[in-house]
């Protein structure tokens, strides 16, 4: 089982297949997950498309395989997997954070308390929050 | 240690969100238990918090108004590096530097409660301009630390320590700048605190260089 950790959280990829640094993915798998999908344009999410690098297209499609792992890549998101390929970290690239940041809209972001119960930053929308860091170490 | 400005502004709309950068399971357990917060305490195993708002230290802040804005980015919340002067096996720091320790986080605290009062209104809340000059930079370096610190962080929970400590090694050689990832992984005292000669030694290579960043508010010592 491959286990896709991203910003929006963790995704199972039961049909993921590692070659490399590809991680080959069903289309289909794709669009169920994440709601991107394969297009004559290349990869769409909304208005959004993230064409096909041109003289690479077997890097990123096969068929009805895609890599999602190289179109994260190529739109300059960090990537890294573990040996066997079973686990996979999509992270953000340093412009997107910063220009995140720059917004002035917090990040939003879901953590557990003690008892496992899920908050949200947004949870609190209408107060003012004070958000602080500590740690046992 | 927020509890007391949180108690003191009580009936206004403002809370504390206090998150624990640890990773190890229990670990922030006896710390919450003694305290019992009456605000939110949450346990960031993962510390998606600091890849979220560039966290390289604790005890680090951001505040946050009603509209989900950040009105003051993410900064030392109060903590000085008067510890440096501690004396390493009495663990005693000079009577002095104690007084500024304490000093700092008082003032610290004491914006806290201004700006929780009286909102925008507070000297200590930025104007989005202001605000925006002091996020603090990333580099694609970094944005790749935090991405195998969070690869490393998902082996160990499978029981996979030989290979998650070394992403976690690499992610820290790739941000050294991050106590957070260094403290996490360095070797602990009897209390749990990474405070080894290890720590001391990279706290001596500092040199000049701050431990915990220099708050930018009146009354921080320099």
């Amino acid at each position: 089982m491959t286990i896709v950790l991203t910003e929006q959280g963790e995704f199972s990829a039961p049909a993921a297949q590692m070659e490399g640094d590809r991680l080959w993915v069903p289309a289909h798998d794709l669009e169920a997950a994440t709601g991107w999908s394969l297009k004559r344009e290349g990869l769409c999410k909304g208005p959004l498309c993230v064409p096909i690098p041109a003289g690479r297209e077997t890097d990123y499609v096969r068929g009805d395989r895609v890599n999602p792992a190289g179109f994260w890549a190529y739109l300059g998101h960090p990537v890294c997997h573990s040996a066997d390929g079973s686990i996979w970290a999509f992270g953000e690239g340093a412009q997107g954070r910063a220009k995140a940041l720059r917004s002035l809209e917090a990040p939003d972001f879901a953590l557990p308390d003690r008892q496992g119960r899920l908050h949200r930053l947004s949870d609190h929308r209408g107060k003012q929050v004070f958000l602080v860091s500590w740690a046992s170490w | 240690m927020w509890q007391k400005v949180y108690d003191e502004v009580k009936d206004r709309n403002f809370i504390v969100i206090s998150v624990a950068m640890d990773s190890v399971p229990g670990a922030a357990e006896p710390w919450i238990e003694q305290a019992k917060p009456t605000y939110p305490v949450l346990l960031d195993r993962e510390h998606r918090l600091a890849a979220l708002y560039h966290m390289v230290n604790v005890p680090q802040a951001v505040w946050i108004d009603e509209r989900g804005k950040i009105v003051r980015p993410t900064e030392c919340a109060g903590s000085y590096d008067g510890f440096r002067q501690m004396d390493r096996i009495t663990k005693i720091m000079p009577e002095e530097t104690a007084k500024i320790n304490a000093a700092a986080k008082a003032t610290y605290a004491a914006a806290v409660k201004d700006w929780a009062l009286k909102g925008e209104a507070s000297e200590h809340a930025f104007d989005p301009e202001d605000a925006r000059r002091r996020i603090p930079a990333l580099t694609e370096s970094q944005a790749l630390a935090h991405t195998m610190f969070r690869l490393g962080q998902a082996l160990l929970r499978q029981g996979r320590t030989d290979e998650g400590d070394q992403w976690l090694r690499r992610a820290s050689e790739l941000h050294p700048d991050s106590w957070c990832m260094w403290r996490q992984r360095a070797g602990k005292d009897d209390t749990g605190l990474a405070a080894l000669p290890d720590f001391w030694e990279r706290v001596d290579a500092l040199g000049e260089r701050p431990y915990h960043w220099r708050v930018d508010m009146k009354g921080m010592p320099r």
